[in-house]
């Protein structure tokens, strides 16, 4: 986890850096605040993975001499299939739509996307098919 | 159902046998799919339709300016036809292409883990990217026609004075979606690559393609956020009565692009960094040697990455509010790192024993494209070539070499790990005609255009004076396009030709990296059985101990199967 928390945290340096130059030299904010932004997307991750690297037992896939047998145990729960993606999908487009074509869409449009959060919900509670 | 799996990373025993996996056919299969090699490969297939429509349009502008007066679109028709070619190709084509489709098939099985961290997200990306194409292609059929105001849809010409009509909010709407697609991706990328890694695969032993697919992830969580809030400002101004870009009420047009191009530059290395890390791959693969300089590879990626984040104004040189000398030093700087990677290309090529299959010649055709893209770069990033070429058709040649460079890229890619993810090779020798055609039709496409514009075309126009320094170059490079067509068609009539013709195998290139040492296509959950890791050449160290040395592993036994 030690390499994956530096990577970030050493964007969170660099934009801080070019921050702290571009925005004293130029004067310019949109380009700044983006930066100064851009640091906390580094930081903030970064910081939580390093604390994190600190505390773990080191993960099998962080040593070098491994074997297969050390990764032994659960990996994670993998959903087979689900419609609930196609229909959250469904209805962002509609959402979107509304915008261009009329107010009227976001009725069929946040139907589904509610529809579709309580569905993927229930069936992650339920750990299969809903 | 939900899957619980074990490692050891056996983790589709065919003894278990998964009915469950046999669930829906069809097309119900593909609504509601989680596996990320589906949803791959739905990604591929929707962003070659997208390559193929995007070409289209080009060659469509490419008849229309073969003469100077030309008469085949009109001149509103035209603003639509070079929007919404520049629109598909990197919106609908690159983006998704270089991190929805390879990569999706690819990363999860490159470092041995069973799917994406998040399938049911991987699955909504991909809806949301179908659904944002067809959003911003309608509105051709709308009565005001597509959007035209450019692909970068500058303020003001972007307001609804300028440009009224559905078609433009419907290219604001399809982005909105296919920006919420990448920035899911880019999201699943990152956790699947962080939490997902077989036993042993640490961070400096994930094949080149990976890695650069880490970092792309990153880069697209940090620059699509910033498009998206653009795109909803954009809106506001344009229905809600908001002067964010406008000056009338106070607003400032060129914040606009400050935003646009605080995303666009990075999604250059977007597209480009996924093309990048497969090039590696297949130029080690073919040279029958490890990737040269693996971690100067990665410090370059990290690095170019970095600083193209900080580079965004030199699109920007001419607006004369920009720091040009920041951002001309930071453009420059960037030419380090990519040199090292050129150079790294050359160097894992060198001495090496070289088998020209379709995939290398693409790559290396890619390599020599890119140099020259590369290059005239490099020109650019000087603000006072900048101010005599901006706007003009070198400008687009520019950045047509680096595209076409990604084009053949992507094809190595697909000649690549095709076999891999549908069980069946290309034809070698249509491909290799293929090539041909492409690369030098790129060529003849591109070169002449840096000429025209030197002297002084501008870029964005339908008809152009008669003027004999002008035109024998644009005929020449109408020619070319054409060539490029052809080559996209042999590419289609491959793929039906070799249609479950030729099986290919597990490994048909003596591939190094762990997506060759399962099956052709992978099951369900992508492995049987792992090898035990101590490079980043896992597969090749298992099937070829004797080379131990070269992969820098230690001397105990390199083998040792899951099971
Ligand atoms: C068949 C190959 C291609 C041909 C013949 C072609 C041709 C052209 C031409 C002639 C223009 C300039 C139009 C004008 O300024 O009036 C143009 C613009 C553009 N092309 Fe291409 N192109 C090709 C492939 C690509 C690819 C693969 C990409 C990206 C992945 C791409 C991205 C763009 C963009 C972003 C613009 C700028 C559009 C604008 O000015 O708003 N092109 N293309
Ligand atoms: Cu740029």
């Amino acid at each position: 986890m030690k390499v994956e928390a530096k990577i970030l945290l050493g964007l969170g340096v660099f934009f801080g850096v070019m921050c702290a130059v571009y925005w004293n030299w130029s004067l310019e904010n949109a380009g700044g605040v983006m930066m100064f932004a851009g640091m906390l997307l580094g930081f903030l991750p970064g910081g939580y993975y390093y604390w994190w690297s600190r505390r773990m037992a080191p993960r099998a896939e962080d040593d070098p001499n491994a074997t297969q047998a050390q990764g032994a145990g659960v990996v994670g729960a993998f959903p087979g299939t689900s419609i609930w993606p196609f229909t959250l999908g469904m209805g962002s487009f509609f959402t979107v739509l509304a915008l261009v074509f009329g107010i009227w869409l976001l009725v069929p449009g946040l139907a589904l996307i509610v529809w579709a959060l309580f569905g993927g919900v229930a069936e992650s509670r339920r750990g299969g098919k809903v | 159902m939900v899957d619980v799996l074990e490692h050891p990373a056996a983790y589709d025993l065919p003894e278990h046998g998964h009915e469950e996996h046999h669930g829906p056919t069809g097309i119900l299969k593909w609504l509601t799919t989680t596996d990320h090699k589906v949803i791959g490969l739905s990604y591929t297939v929707t962003a070659v339709v997208m390559l193929v429509i995007g070409g289209a349009f080009a060659e469509i502008i490419r008849a229309q300016l073969a003469s100077p007066n030309g008469t085949l679109v009109s001149l509103a028709q035209y603003n639509e036809l070079f929007t919404m070619h520049g629109s598909v190709m990197i919106y609908l084509f690159a983006g998704p292409f270089a991190f929805g489709a390879l990569a999706n098939i690819m990363v999860p099985i490159q470092i041995g883990a069973p799917d994406m961290a998040y399938p049911r997200l991987n699955a909504l990306s991909y809806w949301l990217y179908l659904m944002g194409s067809i959003t911003m292609l309608s509105g051709f059929f709308t009565a005001g026609g597509a959007a035209n105001f450019g692909w970068v849809a500058y303020a003001p010409l972007s307001n609804s004075l300028n440009t009224p009509g559905a078609g433009a909010d419907l290219w604001i709407g399809g982005l909105l979606l296919t920006g919420f697609s990448a920035i899911f991706t880019g999201v699943n990328l990152v956790a699947t690559i962080f939490y997902l890694r077989a036993p042993g695969m640490t961070m400096f032993r994930m094949p080149i393609f990976t890695w650069n697919m880490l970092v792309t992830a990153i880069l697209i969580l940090l620059a699509f956020p910033v498009l998206t809030a653009g795109l909803i400002m954009l809106y506001a101004d344009r229905h809600f009565g908001t002067h964010i870009f406008s000056v009338a009420g106070g607003g400032v047009p060129v914040l606009w692009q400050h935003i646009f191009w605080f995303w666009g530059h990075p999604e250059v290395y977007i597209l480009a960094l996924p093309f990048f890390g497969m090039v590696t791959e297949i130029l080690a693969v073919f040279s029958r040697k490890p990737v040269f300089g693996y971690k100067g590879m990665v410090f370059a990626t990290l690095s170019i990455a970095a600083l193209s984040l900080g580079v965004w104004a030199h699109h920007m040189f001419t607006t004369g509010v920009v720091l040009l000398p920041f951002f001309s030093i930071m453009s420059l700087l960037i030419a380090v790192p990519t040199g090292i990677k050129i150079f790294n290309w050359i160097g894992t090529m060198w001495r090496g024993e070289i088998w020209f299959s379709t995939a290398m010649l693409m790559a290396i055709g890619f390599v020599v494209t890119f140099l020259i893209g590369g290059l005239t770069g490099i020109y650019l990033a000087s603000p006072p070539l900048d101010f005599f070429t901006h706007d003009t058709y070198f400008v687009v040649a520019h950045f047509h070499s680096v595209v076409m460079a990604l084009v053949l890229a992507g094809m190595a890619g697909l000649y690549y790990w095709g076999p891999k993810f549908t069980g069946y090779l290309l034809d070698e020798r249509i491909g290799k005609i293929q090539f041909w055609f492409l690369f030098i039709g790129t060529q003849v496409f591109t070169l002449p255009l840096y000429l025209v514009g030197l002297r002084g075309m501008p870029r964005r126009m339908a008809i152009y004076p008669h003027d004999p320094q002008w035109q024998f170059l644009n005929d020449l490079s109408t020619a070319g396009a054409v060539l490029i067509g052809v080559s996209t068609i042999l590419f289609v009539v491959n793929v039906v030709v070799s249609w479950k013709k030729h099986p290919a195998g597990d490994n048909p290139w003596d591939g190094q990296t762990l997506e060759w040492f399962t099956t052709s296509p992978p099951p369900h959950h992508n492995f049987y059985r792992l090898p035990i890791i101590r490079s980043e050449r896992p597969t090749w160290d298992y099937n070829h101990p004797e080379h131990r040395s070269i992969a820098h592993a230690p001397a105990h036994p390199s083998t040792e199967d899951a099971r």
